[in-house]
């Protein structure tokens, strides 16, 4: 069947069979999406509420910022066709080294984040070494580091919690951006809302952030008209624009009616942009995925392949001691159990977010709607107050739902 | 003589593609029949189709088997009735020895215990039967692919066999294992057993096959019988939709200063460091030149172009390569990408492509740069590119977005041509780059050697198809054993003359 037939073809067929044939090879994407709107829901509903109140949304995003920021990291890692388990323990590791430089040695606040951020790089470029240079699989040289930082983060701390943190060190994750907007402008709104208070710099930011996306989402349908792709349907691409801003609208408006806008929200959602164009986007990107789909065939087209996994691990040890940073301030002290088993949720959110065990497969957008997620699930059940017995059961049964789901969307398929 | 089987009015669509257009094909009891079409044509698809690989209900259309409808809902059912397919893409376990090859899923065992004394005398017999001297306790690994196919149709053999199917068998076998596997083939049919064959190699088509059925875009053109005579011409006719008179296209060539040298190149091996795989291999090639390298299979040329090409092959290299008289160094890829060396490599699946990504995104890999600025993609020019070398090389695919994957043999094979030539090379070495590509593909590609040169590149042209070589190269190359025993002029050149210097070695 040549190209020219089938192209005529499609467009006399024209709507039904390309909406069908467009749903089954997005069905993930939309799945996930939907999923988690269908769990908020649910939660919103048994909880009478609670899920979605002000504060409580804004603990969801504190509570999953340091999950989110690995998940960037890991995914780059899962799609390089390797894996890390050190993260929990490495993110402990540098929690405990930011308490006992601030709180024992006394050093700035500035030095420490700066000296944590260069110790998380060398922790990854020691694992990535013998990743990369040595062939030896991360599985098991991650395991080693898991045990090895965990041991660490005991030593540094002697057993003990170490703690608190100045002030300019825990507005780190538990700070909030002030609201430049003069009082008046955020009153009068709050009398339009009828609520107490309204952070106009909040709000205004979520229906910018709305805005951007949307433009960016028409742009790039225009173009691919252009090029006469097949792509998504008008009604689908309404409808989940539309969902996706009055989500972000949503959300930045509850925010302004608690505390405004955190700061971690402001570094999470930086941090995502960049490393969804840094994927998408770029030449290094686009080699990882090439490295972890055929890494012979990566290797033969001039991909420096080694470099490039030595280098995702460089990156992920880097996250991982932001998240380190981000938890301790949130917890304002640093225990040594502090990210123990961490590094499985970080890993569920990837896989949850379509990335595939064998590399070459995933998305960042993925990964963190994967995150949240999973943050979702743990603070509803949370409130609802289901023991921890039952919530580690149903997360595991819904990792195992995600990745079936995928292994059969994939069978279906081919 | 009875209809063994036959698939009436067979619809199988992809999504966007329409792979078969109401096909129907009839094979009569005791036949060997041939498919050819064109790369894309959907033979292998109807080979799925009929062996359940793609379930009743996935397609339209009727199969009816020994005179009965059948419906197979996967391999397991069509091998119960004594249909056996051997893929494309062979589908063996290479760290398995034969005999656990053969019995895989199928074992001889007793109570969950396998009885290995049963399995090896069994294999031992089946051997026999397809004329492999193997003991059955090699690894596959370690055998050839000639062999490796042989095996193959043990394992089919091992199975009640009826009718078996085997696409393109041929394709990466050397002539002699080729014709022992085409006599093979005839012997069976005497043992009673009915063949469906694809290939794109038609002198074999015209030796063993009773009748041809044609497919072009996925539709049924025209049977032919063996006794109205199976001319390749006609084949080949109904296969393009128009004659074609000459297979290689008309060149002049005239080549310039050397371009390439390599001399006393020396390769060990990476694993058994004593053995030497490379001895003192010295060759040039001119710009505007196309040179061949001929030689069985085994012999040495993609150990020697690999190990040129970056290293990508053996340890303990030693040797000198110069580009128009200056010595450089291609110690890595990136580097021989760089000095302008390129290797078109002999196995797509596992070293040319990322199956499971699109064709433009393998189409630009090997050259980010040129689609790109600052680091940062530009898509838009990356799809330009894809589809300057889709309709360059008449890629079969509905748009540059497909799966590499979801591509026809051939047309993958395109691909990854297309991959080295964006990289703008002054050397081009393509490792068999004709290999399970049809005739008027095979057409274009030469064209494409042909332009390469005339615009002054060098073309290093690896290949086990003697009449390609002779028709295409200014010079041929001879090569046994690790080492260049023969250089011969276009002039010279003849099957018998490349054969004797092999031989004589
Ligand atoms: N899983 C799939 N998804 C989408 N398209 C497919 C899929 N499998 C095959 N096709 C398309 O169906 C057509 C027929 O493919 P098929 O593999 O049957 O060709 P073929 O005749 O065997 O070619 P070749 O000689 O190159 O092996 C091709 O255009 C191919 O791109
Ligand atoms: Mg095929």
């Amino acid at each position: 069947m040549t190209a020219v037939q089938s192209s005529e073809r499609a467009e006399k067929a024209e709507s039904g069979r390309s909406v069908r044939d467009y749903l089954s090879s997005h069905l993930r994407e939309y799945g996930l999406l939907f999923a988690l709107i269908a769990i908020m829901a649910f939660f919103q509903i048994v909880t009478d509420g609670t899920l979605l109140r002000a504060v409580n949304v804004t603990n969801l995003l504190l509570q999953n910022s340091y999950i989110v920021i690995m998940a960037l990291g890991m995914l780059v890692v899962i799609v390089s066709g390797n894996i890390d388990l050190s993260v929990g323990s490495v993110m402990g590791f540098i929690g405990a080294l930011a308490a006992v430089m601030i709180v024992n040695w006394d050093q700035s606040v500035f030095l420490t984040i700066i000296v944590c951020l260069v110790a998380g790089g060398l922790i990854g470029a020691a694992q990535g070494y013998w990743i990369a240079y040595w062939k030896i699989p991360s599985f098991i040289v991650t395991l080693a580091g898991m045990l090895v930082f965990r041991g660490l983060s005991l030593w540094l701390l002697e057993g003990q919690s170490v703690g608190p943190f100045p002030r300019e060190f825990q507005v780190i994750a538990n700070g909030f951006v002030a609201d430049i907007f003069p009082t008046g402008v955020g009153e009068a709104l709050a009398g339009v809302f009828d609520v107490r208070r309204l952070n106009v710099l909040a709000l205004g930011f979520g229906i910018l952030a709305a805005a951007a996306l949307v433009w960016i989402g028409l742009r790039q349908r225009a173009r691919n008209r252009s090029y006469g792709i097949v792509d998504e349907p008008r009604s689908f691409f309404v409808a989940r624009n539309a969902i996706v801003a009055a989500a972000i609208i949503f959300i930045t408006y509850k925010l302004s009616t608690f505390r405004g806008l955190p700061n971690v929200l402001l570094t999470m959602g930086a941090l995502t942009i960049i490393y969804a164009f840094l994927t998408q986007n770029t030449v290094i990107g686009r080699r990882i995925y090439a490295l972890g789909g055929n890494a012979k065939a990566a290797k033969l087209s001039g991909i420096k392949t080694e470099r490039l996994t030595f280098l995702a691990f460089v990156n992920m040890g880097i996250l991982a001691a932001a998240a380190g940073l981000v938890f301790a301030a949130r917890l304002n002290t640093a225990t040594p159990k502090a990210g123990f088993a961490l590094e499985l949720d970080v890993i569920a959110a990837v896989f949850i977010g379509g990335a595939s065990m064998s590399g070459g497969v995933g998305t960042i957008v993925g990964a963190v709607v994967g995150a949240f997620l999973m943050g979702v699930l743990n603070n509803g059940m949370s409130i609802m107050g289901i023991g921890i017995d039952y919530q580690q059961m149903i997360k595991g049964l819904v990792l195992l739902a995600a990745v079936v789901f995928d292994v059969y969307n994939k069978q279906k398929q081919g | 003589m009875s209809t063994l089987l036959e698939m009436r009015e067979i619809t199988k669509e992809f999504p966007g593609v329409r792979a078969l257009d109401r096909v129907s094909i009839a094979v009569r009891q005791g036949e060997i029949h041939a498919i050819c079409g064109e790369n894309g044509a959907g033979k292998s698809t109807l080979m799925k189709v009929l062996s359940g690989v793609y379930p009743a209900g996935s397609y339209e259309g009727e199969i009816v088997f020994e005179g009965e409808p059948v419906a197979f809902r996967d391999i397991r059912d069509s091998e119960a009735r004594g249909i056996i397919i051997i893929h494309q893409e062979l589908a063996l376990v290479p760290q398995l020895s034969i005999a656990e090859n053969i019995f895989l899923g199928n074992e001889r065992a007793v109570r969950g215990v396998i009885d290995w004394r049963e399995t090896n005398r069994r294999t031992e017999e089946l051997l026999a039967k397809v004329g492999l001297n193997e003991p059955p306790t090699s690894k596959v690994d370690s055998i050839g692919v000639g062999k490796q196919q042989l095996v193959e149709i043990a394992k089919a053999l091992s199975k009640d066999v009826k009718l078996l199917i085997l696409d393109e068998p041929t394709a990466a076998l050397q002539e002699n294992d080729s014709r022992k596997l085409l006599d093979l083939m005839l012997e069976l049919k005497a043992q009673g057993v009915t063949c469906i064959i694809i290939s794109h190699k038609l002198g074999e088509v015209g030796y063993v096959a009773d009748t041809v059925t044609v497919i072009r875009d996925g539709t049924t053109i025209s049977t032919l019988d063996a006794a109205d005579g199976l001319g390749e011409d006609r084949i080949v006719r109904d296969m393009v939709g128009r004659d074609m008179t000459h297979r290689f296209p008309e060149h002049a060539r005239s080549p310039g200063e050397v371009l390439l040298e390599v001399e006393n190149w020396s390769v060990w091996h990476p694993e058994h460091a004593d053995r030497r795989v490379i001895k003192d291999a010295c060759f040039t090639v001119r710009s505007g030149e196309v040179v061949g390298i001929a030689g069985l299979m085994g012999s040495g040329r993609t150990e020697l172009a690999m190990s040129i090409f970056g290293r990508s092959y053996g340890r303990n290299i030693t040797g000198e390569i110069r580009l128009r008289g200056q010595p450089v160094d291609v110690g890595t890829v990136p580097r021989a990408i760089d000095a302008g060396i390129s290797y078109v490599t002999e196995d797509r699946k596992s070293l040319g492509l990322v199956l499971d990504e699109t064709v433009r995104f393998n189409t630009t890999l090997a050259n980010l740069e040129s689609v790109s600025s600052g680091g940062v993609l530009n898509r838009n020019e990356e799809t330009r590119v894809a589809e300057k070398y889709r309709d360059a090389l008449a890629i079969r695919t509905p748009t540059v977005f497909q799966k590499a994957v979801n591509l026809s043999g051939g047309n993958q094979q395109k691909v990854v041509l297309a991959k080295w030539l964006n990289t703008r090379p002054d050397v081009l070495i393509l490792d068999e780059p004709t290999r399970g590509i049809d005739v008027g593909a095979k057409y274009e590609i030469y064209t494409i050697i042909n332009e390469l040169a005339a615009e002054g590149k060098g073309v290093v042209m690896i290949s086990s198809e003697m009449p390609e070589l002779i028709g295409m190269c200014d010079r041929i190359y001879v090569m046994n054993e690790g080492a260049l025993v023969g250089e011969l002029t276009a002039a010279e050149a003849s099957q018998e003359r490349i054969m004797s210097l092999i031989v004589n070695e």
